[in-house]
């Protein structure tokens, strides 16, 4: 990425505004990643700009084996589940192990007896309102911790699957479980969202 | 010799392998398994359409911008490390 080894070469130079161009682009991006483990908006703030100290240390070191932004999240990362560990967070309870669609709407043969309705163009306007993006933040907060992780790092900030599960240093068939969970989640209370509505 | 009778995924199954399926992690035998039974259940079709929206419509939430005390914070910390 000619755009990434431009501004790895500036910062490595020691340019500030190569620094605060970095800054501008990830902070908060990663401190609503830490917020996932720690849930206390001060300790996420200091967690990130401990991270952002760690990141101007080590710069020089980086060797580019991984994007810069798979390094960020994972310094962020480790120093955010430290800190979760020190809080005793604790998960909140249900949907961890929930069907990706109520039982009740199937028949016993396995087919649908409630199926979703469809969302029509007058769904989609509605679904890419401001007001449903943010209730899909809010929603994406109310997972529980692995799931919203996995569902941020991978549908909202893009990172691939691998670069996933070496942040959170989980494996791939793990990883795979809590997107489909935190996933099916989100859909559910989106359709959910659409039909009260009406 | 014995086969075994291929049976069919119903749609309460076809729910659970849409994120697998999206992934490409289906065996080649269940990725056309689904896909058979997506072309003949419009609910399961309706349902993957979903999701996709669902996925593509996450990937538009923004977190909350850049607190300037915040940026300021960072830059005297990188001044005060670089001098």
């Amino acid at each position: 990425m000619g755009d990434e080894s431009d501004l790895l070469a500036r910062l490595q130079a020691g340019n500030e505004d190569a620094f605060v161009a970095l800054v501008d682009l990830y902070h908060p991006s990663l401190l609503r990643f830490a917020e996932g483990f720690v849930r206390n908006r001060a300790v996420a703030e200091e967690v990130v700009q401990d991270a952002w100290l760690g990141v101007v240390k080590g710069i020089e070191k980086f060797e580019g084996r991984s994007s810069l932004k798979t390094w960020l999240f994972r310094i962020v990362g480790n120093r955010a589940r430290t800190a979760g560990v020190r809080e005793h967070r604790h998960e909140p309870v249900g949907s961890i192990d929930a069907p990706a669609v109520s039982p009740a709407r199937f028949g016993a043969g396995g087919h649908w007896i409630d199926p979703p309705a469809p969302w029509t163009d007058d769904a989609d306007a509605r679904i890419d309102a401001q007001r449903t993006l943010q209730r899909l933040g809010e929603w994406l907060d109310q997972l529980p911790e692995a799931q919203r992780q996995v569902v941020l790092m991978r549908d909202i900030e893009g990172l691939s699957s691998e670069e996933v599960c070496s942040v959170l240093d989980i494996g791939e068939s793990n990883q795979r479980v809590l997107l489909h969970r935190g996933r099916s989640k989100l859909r559910a209370l989106l359709e959910q969202e659409l039909r009260e509505v009406d | 010799m014995f086969w075994r009778r291929r049976k069919a995924i119903v749609c309460r199954r076809a729910v659970e392998l849409v994120t697998d399926y999206l992934e490409g992690t289906l065996s080649e035998r269940d990725r056309r398994r689904l896909e058979e039974h997506l072309a003949g259940c419009p609910n399961c079709s309706e349902y993957l359409a979903q999701m996709r929206k669902t996925i593509e419509t996450m990937g538009r939430v923004a977190p909350e911008s850049l607190d300037p005390a915040a940026r300021d914070d960072l830059v005297a910390l990188y001044r005060q490390w670089r001098s």
